[in-house]
């Protein structure tokens, strides 16, 4: 997967740029069910804590990703630094221009594959933010979205997206097309989901969400409604972000659009269905966050796959999500004790990895699935470490956690002085005394 | 989990040959998922921890 190979036509580029300008829709909907799966309390702290990371991440990107990623090509016409394994190259780190320089200059297709890669960095520095609700420091999600935007985000994209080892596993050890992520499940929504699973770890749960006797207690998310509506949004977005993934990454005709977009839409349809079933056998009735958390768990596996499968295989496959959402979600809360408000180990890191496999168990290419493989054992036993170490590092210097006091007046009162809903009564938790 | 990673890598450069790679860099996922485990066990807040 490379941004330089066949020419775009004027056509498929035009519409590529359309479609990078609905995908921010897509972060608008994580945003608002990151927000409405958190409490009242701490509301306009984490929806403006989601404009803050995006705007931070955007920024360090600029500043320094860009360079170590490596899309638009350096002075010397470089796609990246390589060395030699076993008689191979294995090109590592990108090198481009510092700060976004030559961009105007640069061909139009990697100018497209930047501007997709500054919306995925976003997204991706977003999706922790939503796991680490009612106990991260603002300053806090902001730096952790600084590491992943200027380290971590970037290696991770070079090596996927811009010509990098993982997308040479094709070319170097006959491995199908090479490691497949055309809407960035790996790079965003993996990479976000493992980044979840870190602050979660280092932050801890919230206060009295694990008592010291009987089960979890149930912290609901306060509003439904932009759960809800956060869904639909992200349908729209993520429709524009597998398109224009599928026509920057993979050079899909625009023939083949027609059916990336239907197998998104049936991938998330399917999970919902599989969900509502699950929660309405388990409970007796349906359960709102948890078909939401499956919507989104069959988009993000679309991501992976909605390029590279046939409608039933998408079927398949967001059937699978929405199974696995609601027992995942019940299993790390309750057997591991993992405290995690918008469900995204599951949602993201848990749907990119169903994705990523699906996109090699159905691939027509001999070697695929060990490509897909690779990709995955790069994820968890390499980023999954980094991103850890180094958030480890960064809490050291600047604590995730907020002091008591902020978790018992909430979020809102204690970082920004007001509340998200001034006219309400905000209760505090006596049980926190 | 980082031990995984580079059973699988190592895979790809030793073995040239299809099953065998598989086979190795299968195992690597396998180390992961275990590391996975051994780091989810040793996260998880002993009861009583979260409140004062």
């Amino acid at each position: 997967m490379t941004p330089i190979a066949p020419a775009m036509t004027d056509a498929a580029f035009a519409l590529a740029l359309a479609l990078l300008l609905i995908a921010p829709l897509a972060i608008a909907g994580v945003a608002l069910i990151n927000t409405g799966l958190g409490r009242s309390r701490s509301a306009a702290q984490a929806l403006l804590g989601n404009l803050a990371i995006v705007a931070v991440a955007a920024i360090v990107f600029a500043l320094v990703g860009a360079t170590l990623g490596g899309t638009l090509p350096g002075a010397s016409g470089s796609a990246g630094h390589a060395f030699q394994a076993a008689g191979k190259p294995w090109n590592w780190i990108g090198s481009g221009p510092f700060l976004l320089g030559a961009l105007s200059a640069a061909p139009a297709q990697s100018q497209l594959a930047l501007l997709f890669e500054f919306l995925a960095v976003g997204l991706a520095a977003l999706i922790p933010w939503g796991s680490g609700a009612d106990r991260l420091r603002l300053t806090s999600g902001c730096a952790a979205a600084a590491v992943l935007a200027a380290i971590v985000f970037p290696l991770l994209a070079h090596w996927v997206w811009v010509g990098g080892w993982l997308s040479q596993l094709g070319v170097n050890f006959s491995l199908g097309a090479g490691f497949l992520d055309p809407g960035g499940a790996a790079t965003v929504h993996v990479l976000g989901g493992l980044t979840a699973l870190s602050v979660i770890w280092i932050a801890g749960p919230r206060k009295g969400k694990f008592p010291k006797e009987g089960l979890a207690t149930a912290l609901p998310g306060h509003n439904a409604v932009y759960i809800l509506f956060g869904c639909m949004i992200s349908l729209v977005g993520w429709l524009a972000w597998n398109l224009a993934g599928a026509l920057i990454w993979i050079h899909a005709p625009l023939a083949a659009l027609p059916v990336t977009a239907v197998n998104t839409l049936l991938s998330a349809s399917a999970a919902l269905a599989a969900t509502f079933a699950v929660t309405r056998i388990r409970f007796g009735k349906p359960d709102a966050s948890l078909c939401a958390n499956a919507w989104l768990a069959g988009l993000v596996a679309s991501s992976a796959c909605a390029a590279l499968v046939t409608p039933g295989q998408a079927l398949a496959v967001g059937f699978i999500a929405g199974i696995v959402t609601p027992l995942l979600v019940e299993v790390l809360e309750l057997a591991v004790s993992i405290d995690d408000p918008s469900g995204a180990i599951t949602v993201h890191a848990a749907g990119g990895l169903l994705g990523l496999f699906a996109a090699g168990i159905f691939a027509s290419q001999p070697g695929q699935l060990l490509a897909q493989l690779v990709g995955i054992a790069t994820l968890l036993g390499l980023v999954l470490p980094l991103v850890y170490l180094l958030f480890w590092l960064l809490n050291r210097v600047l604590p995730f956690r907020v002091e008591p006091d902020g978790e018992r007046i909430g979020m809102d009162l204690h970082e920004l002085g007001g509340g998200a809903y001034p006219e309400f009564v905000i209760h505090r938790d006596e049980s926190y005394r | 989990m980082p031990a995984g990673f580079f059973l699988s890598i190592a895979a790809l450069i030793l073995f040239p040959v299809s099953p065998q790679r598989a086979t190795f860099v299968l195992c690597g996922l396998a180390v992961e998922a275990l590391g996975l485990g051994v780091a989810i066990r040793g996260h998880m807040p002993a009861r009583g921890e979260s409140r004062p």
